[in-house]
């Protein structure tokens, strides 16, 4: 296999679910198994991206493999001579395994939904917009710039606004979907304002050449600050799609969508895209973002895992925990455990749409039943739906064996050496924490569901354990919950081929006094000036250099063991309490629930958030939405028709100007004429003898006046 | 091609239909709308033609030279007339980068509104008459160069564009009409003052080395051909400069339509018949960005220079006072009004960016928006037509009885949002990465990418209210597309895609002749500086 070989089956790759989503979605009415040929694409897909996988890992493990074309070339610009926007592929080692994991998760919800959505009005549709999906996801992880990588972004977007819709007679459903998609627009915003800010600084959109431009010195506005927010605002993309606080409320309103829908989308894959940005943004991002994202991460681990203690939809219990391992990821990213936080996307991935399925396979089995105090002891009728989700939910919990434990142990690990180096001690709390109810959650969830006694008998008794073409994901996820596919040694991941071989920090190219202290890197003595450019290539600087960051590999190793106890212990004792509360029934969870009532309204209720934001920005929205419209109509548009109204009023006064005064006057002219016309018209009598009285009467008085003056 | 002269064909060609039609008994109907159906057709062959032997490298804006298609001669010639000397006015044709993405816009639209005029049925013989003018007055001001004819055809227009909506309009379509005519002509006043102001600071010499004043756009680009003391020469001291810019502004933001002089659009639309209001808001808007692009930025660079940031600031108003306008419409056509109003806004943004990404963002989102918005005023045409309302509210769950229009109403209002695939996302990105290059509109720049939030807001929510949900018993009885609405929304959706995948296809197409754009405005800042000394 040659590399271009490699590049030909990621096109592939990419394009084959468009052709199956444009299939299904023209022939879906007119051919009765279309769905059949996105299953059978889906499954192509799915073994292509195995021998890419496989090949790229054999033969070119410390390769990144780009190849490029010009989408849109602008020429001859007044500064900046040509700029293109390419289209490219990016094969690394982190790209690989992601579409693999995409397209095994994608390949098996398929397959799961065969027997989930029969029956559904639009059957074909459904598996078209899976298609479409599964295209833009592979976008998002194959391409090598930041443009390309938003453009698949929205498109992602919009086909979890389509599926999560896609029950679209339900106001709430569409109300869901809705909601998700201007949650993430708001996310998206910011990250497209960090692409303007990219774009700006650099005239590029590839990730290499900003990359290689920032190590060489550029920043945006020269200045560290700005590249701070340029991290920050990218970021913004993530705290979006991954669901991260404070806008992680649109991620549980989206379980209205089928629930294998959950399982791929919103569990799985797309929610990781944020995580999945923020690695290959990393060596952007300075000291400050990098703590400001471990900030946002560590909040959403921790609300998220409270609400999640309290929810009684089993969904709604998974999507919560969601959240909050996403949070796990982001808060590993900025304390710089980068490489435990890719693995915990790849093992969460697993579990978490084994969980989701397994949810699905219990709903399907109690006809549409969500809520958990309705349900209870379907161990006995749906066996191995039951130890599959126990399997994944001990990976969850992070019980030894399972690929959960050494994700998470490795995390927390991070976090335990972060502070241990920084003196942020709340980070670690904050991990621990979370661990020990993530524990006692999902047990919960697993006693009321599996154990005890059935509340809904009618439904219990209809209960069956699911087909095979449902059963087979779910074994097949659960298996990959188990530690050998990571690691041979079952406690300590870092001897594995997953992490000692496959992936590697990346090499920073944020300015030194930009970084966290531990991860400087620094040349002692004098070295030439191509030697400072060419920092990063360790090996190629001559002279000696300190790598701080040898620091931070040591604090992890030293915090190995503590927080691999720590972490058992809290998982052990969260998984006790459950069982106290829900199984043996010592302590009344009711009755506590009742004593700190407050807490409890706060967690069901999930901190108020969305009556906080209906209240404030959507309200403030809708109502400038309102006052404007009013506005331009009364005042605007009321301006507008005054000045029509005062011309009128205008030539209506004129006019009557003109035909009372002016014409009036002559009127009156014309009248007085007329008047003395009339007086004098007596005088014209035709008597001589009256003409001679009055010619000696005004004689007289004329001579008398005469004399006078 | 020879020197056949296919500009001048493209435009008057309507004309030789509209008289065939006047010539035609009453009653023939089919004949008067297949005569205007071929002409349109004939029109979209012929732009085509432009386009396929277009000379993609030269760039046109100010250089004669580099115009193509030229048709030039003398139309009027008035000799020895006291003191205003020569009356001398060209017919000159001419098509460069940014005209011809109009030129091409016209005709498409054209054609696709004769098919959403098939179900005129009263008065058709002056419907489709004043139609087919209406149709010369649009193509003819985008290849007019010199300012006179300009005029004439931008005036063209106004007339069969009243009798239009006044005659064949909805229930308050006197008052729409009058007040979209009286607006209008008052930006025309204000167009023709400065027209007259330039003809008298201009003058153009001719082959025999004697002067006379012109009114050739190009002549008035060139500092050389100011007279001294003109009213509107840069080299004297008192010039009205300013002024006259503010004023021709004004003329072409009131067909933009630009924030505060917007308000009759809502009327005339939701007054409009479909075909128009698909006219309208494809065509005749772009006549406002496209004067301002074609007269304001060449002809008075100086002050375009001073004034760049308010023409974002409105750019800006614009986007986001029509995105919360229309988010509280309660009529469907005129929301889809407001959003126009929303998106040229994009328009001037990019427009003011003074940089080759964003001005060929805008020229992109005058084509892009004509085709979108034609097709969400013909989607609220169908609906129109079997519901016989447009009240949102009224509506619900159409998707499920309405399937196939539904997919073509999800893909418009997709591409109104910005959705990249789709012909939208290219053009307000290159708006706003133009826009954020340029420091002086740099923040108002990031403002408006609020409009991305509030466009997507409002249009999801009416494709909720409208098309999601369960279908009222009313409804249960209306029919999907025919064929007819097939052959209006495919052309259009093929458009959006294409031009989504592949938008270089726009953009080669007027690089040029923005290239050519930013360098005169950049090479005019120096040169008008060292004229006026400011």
């Amino acid at each position: 296999m040659t590399e271009f070989n490699l590049i030909q089956i990621a096109v592939a790759i990419l394009f084959l679910p468009l052709v199956g989503f444009a299939f299904v979605l023209f022939f879906g009415k007119k051919i009765k198994n279309a769905y059949l040929f996105e299953i059978s694409i889906i499954t192509v897909t799915f073994i292509l991206t195995a021998v890419l996988l496989f090949n790229k890992l054999s033969w070119f493990p410390d390769k990144n493999i780009v190849s490029e074309f010009s989408w849109i070339r602008i020429q001859n610009l007044a500064v900046l001579g040509n700029i293109s926007i390419d289209l490219g592929f990016l094969l690394d080692n982190l790209s690989v395994i992601m579409i693999f994991t995409v397209a095994l998760i994608s390949m098996l919800v398929h397959i799961f939904s065969i027997a989930y959505m029969k029956g559904d009005r639009l059957y074909n549709r459904y598996f078209a917009y899976l298609g479409l999906f599964t295209f833009s996801m592979s976008g998002i992880v194959l391409t090598h710039n930041i443009l390309m990588m938003y453009i698949f972004w929205e498109l992602v977007g919009i086909s979890s606004y389509l599926l999560i819709g896609f029950w679209y007679e339900k106001k709430s459903a569409s109300d869901a979907g809705k909601k998700a998609f201007l949650v993430n627009r708001i996310g998206d915003i910011g990250m497209f304002s960090g692409i303007m800010l990219i774009f700006n600084t650099y005239h590029t959109f590839t990730f290499d050449k900003i990359f290689t431009q920032m190590a060489a010195g550029t920043l945006p506005f020269n200045s560290e600050f700005w590249l701070t927010v340029t991290g920050l605002l990218l970021f913004c993309g993530a705290v979006g799609k991954s669901a991260q606080f404070p806008l992680h409320v649109w991620l549980p309103d989206a379980m209205e969508g089928p629930t294998p829908v959950s399982a791929l989308i919103h569990a799985a894959t797309m929610v990781a895209a944020g995580v999945f940005l923020v690695c290959r943004i990393y060596p952007i991002l300075t000291g400050n973002a990098l703590f400001i994202i471990a900030v946002i991460g560590a909040l959403s681990a921790v609300i998220p895992a409270t609400i999640a203690l309290t929810q009684n939809d089993i969904k709604k219990v998974l999507a919560y925990s969601t959240v909050s391992q996403l949070g796990y990821m982001v808060m590993a990213l900025g304390v710089g455990a980068y490489k435990f936080a890719f693995f915990h996307l790849i093992t969460h991935a697993f579990f978490k749409a084994c969980l989701f399925l397994g949810s699905g396979s219990v709903i399907h089995a109690m006809h549409h039943e969500q809520d958990i105090t309705k349900m209870g002891g379907l161990k006995k009728k749906l066996p191995l739906t039951y130890a599959t989700f126990l399997i994944a939910s001990l990976a969850l919990s992070g019980i030894p064996l399972t690929s959960g434990f050494l994700s998470k142990d490795g995390i927390l690990q991070g976090t335990f050496a972060f502070a241990s180096l920084t003196g942020h001690w709340l980070f670690p709390a904050a991990g621990f924490a979370v661990a020990m109810l993530t524990a006692f959650y999902m047990f919960r969830l697993i006693i009321l569901t599996f154990h005890g006694e059935p509340k809904n008998k009618e439904k219990y008794d209809h209960a069956h354990e699911s087909p095979f073409v449902m059963a087979m994901p779910l074994v097949v996820l659960s298996t990959l919950s188990i530690f050998f596919w990571y690691t041979p040694n079952p406690v300590n991941a870092d001897a594995g081929w997953f992490l000692s071989k496959w992936i590697k920090s990346p090499v920073l190219s944020v300015p030194q006094n930009a970084r966290y202290s531990f991860m400087k890197t620094d040349v002692v003595s004098s070295v030439s000036k191509e030697g400072i450019a060419d920092i990063n290539n360790s090996t190629t600087v001559e002279g000696k250099e300190i790598v701080y960051s040898e620091a931070y590999t040591e604090a992890m190793h030293h915090a190995h063991y503590p927080a691999m106890f720590l972490s058992l212990l809290v998982a052990a004792l969260g998984i006790v309490f459950a069982f106290i509360f829900y199984y043996w029934k010592k302590i009344s969870a009711d009755k506590l629930a009742a004593d700190i009532e407050p807490l409890y309204k706060l967690s069901f209720n999930k901190w108020y958030f969305d009556e906080i934001y209906n209240a404030t920005a959507v309200a403030f929205t809708m109502g400038s939405s309102r006052f404007l419209a009013w506005f331009d109509m009364n005042i605007v548009d009321g301006a507008v028709n005054g000045v029509a109204t005062v011309t009128r009023w205008t030539s209506s006064f004129t006019g009557k100007f003109d035909s009372v005064i002016v014409d009036g006057l002559v009127n009156l002219v014309a009248y007085f004429s007329g008047f003395i016309g009339l007086i004098l018209r007596r005088f014209q009598t035709g008597k001589v003898q009256t003409y001679l009285v009055l010619v000696v009467f005004s004689l007289v008085i004329i001579l008398y006046l005469f004399k006078t003056f | 091609m020879g020197n056949f002269p296919i500009l001048s064909f493209i435009t008057f060609l309507p004309i030789a239909g509209m008289i065939i039609i006047l010539l035609l008994p009453k009653a023939q109907t089919l004949a008067m709308k297949s005569i205007t159906l071929i002409i349109t057709g004939i029109q979209v062959i012929l732009a085509g033609f432009l386009l396929y032997h277009y000379n993609y490298g030269m760039g046109g804006i100010n250089n004669p030279a580099t115009f193509q298609y030229i048709e030039k001669f003398r139309w009027i010639e008035i000799t020895g007339f006291s003191w205003i000397g020569k009356i001398k006015i060209d017919y000159f044709l001419g098509i460069d980068g940014l005209s011809i993405p109009m030129v091409l816009l016209t005709a498409i639209i054209s054609f696709i509104a004769t098919l959403a005029s098939w179900k005129i049925d009263k008065a058709v013989k002056g419907y489709f008459a004043l139609y087919l003018l209406l149709v010369t007055g649009m193509m003819g001001v985008f290849v007019a160069l010199d300012f006179f004819l300009f005029y004439v055809f931008w005036e063209l227009m106004l007339l069969p564009m009243y009798f239009l909506i006044g005659i064949w309009g909805g229930p308050r379509r006197e008052y729409a009409a009058i007040k979209f005519f009286l607006y209008t002509l008052l930006g025309s006043v204000f167009i023709l003052l400065v027209v007259i102001g330039l003809y008298f600071s201009t003058m153009e010499t001719l082959v025999d080395g004697s002067k006379v004043f012109t009114f050739n756009m190009l002549s008035m680009m060139d500092t050389h051909n100011f007279v001294a003391n003109g009213i509107l020469s840069p080299m004297n001291p008192h010039n009205l400069r300013l002024i006259a810019y503010i004023a021709l502004f004004i003329g072409f933001a009131i067909k933009i339509p630009m924030f505060p002089f917007h308000t009759w659009l809502p009327d005339a639309h939701v007054e409009a018949p479909t075909a128009i209001s698909v006219i309208l808001a494809g065509v005749l808007l772009k006549m406002g960005t496209y004067g301002i692009l074609r007269v304001c930025y060449p002809v008075f660079p100086d002050i375009t220079l001073k004034l760049v940031w308010w023409i974002g600031a409105f750019g800006m108003i614009n986007i986001i006072y029509g995105a919360l306008c229309a988010m509280a419409q309660k009529d469907f056509k005129k929301l889809i009004a407001y959003s126009s109003v929303s998106h040229m806004g994009f328009v001037m943004l990019g427009m003011a960016s003074l940089n080759t990404i964003g001005i060929s963002g805008a020229v992109l989102q005058m084509f892009n928006h004509g085709t979108i918005t034609a097709m969400l005023f013909i989607i609220v045409g169908v609906i129109y037509d079997r519901a016989h309302t447009r009240e949102i509210d009224a509506f619900g769950g159409l998707a499920t009885q309405m399937p196939i229009y539904t997919g073509f109403v999800t893909l418009a209002f997709f591409a109104a949002i910005g959705l990249p695939g789709l012909s939208g996302f290219i053009s307000e990105s290159f708006v706003f990465l133009g826009g954020f290059a340029f420091e002086t509109i740099r923040v108002i720049t990031v403002i408006s990418t609020l409009g991305l939030l509030l466009g997507a807001g409002y249009m999801l929510w009416t494709l909720q209210r409208i098309y999601l949900g369960t279908v009222p018993e009313k409804w249960k009885l209306l029919k999907d597309l025919d064929f007819r609405e097939y052959a209006m929304l495919v052309p259009l959706s093929v458009i959006i895609i294409f031009l989504g995948v592949y938008p270089s296809f726009m953009l080669n197409l007027m690089n040029s002749s923005v290239n050519s754009m930013v360098k005169f405005m950049m090479d005019s800042r120096a040169l008008y500086s060292s004229i006026t000394g400011f």
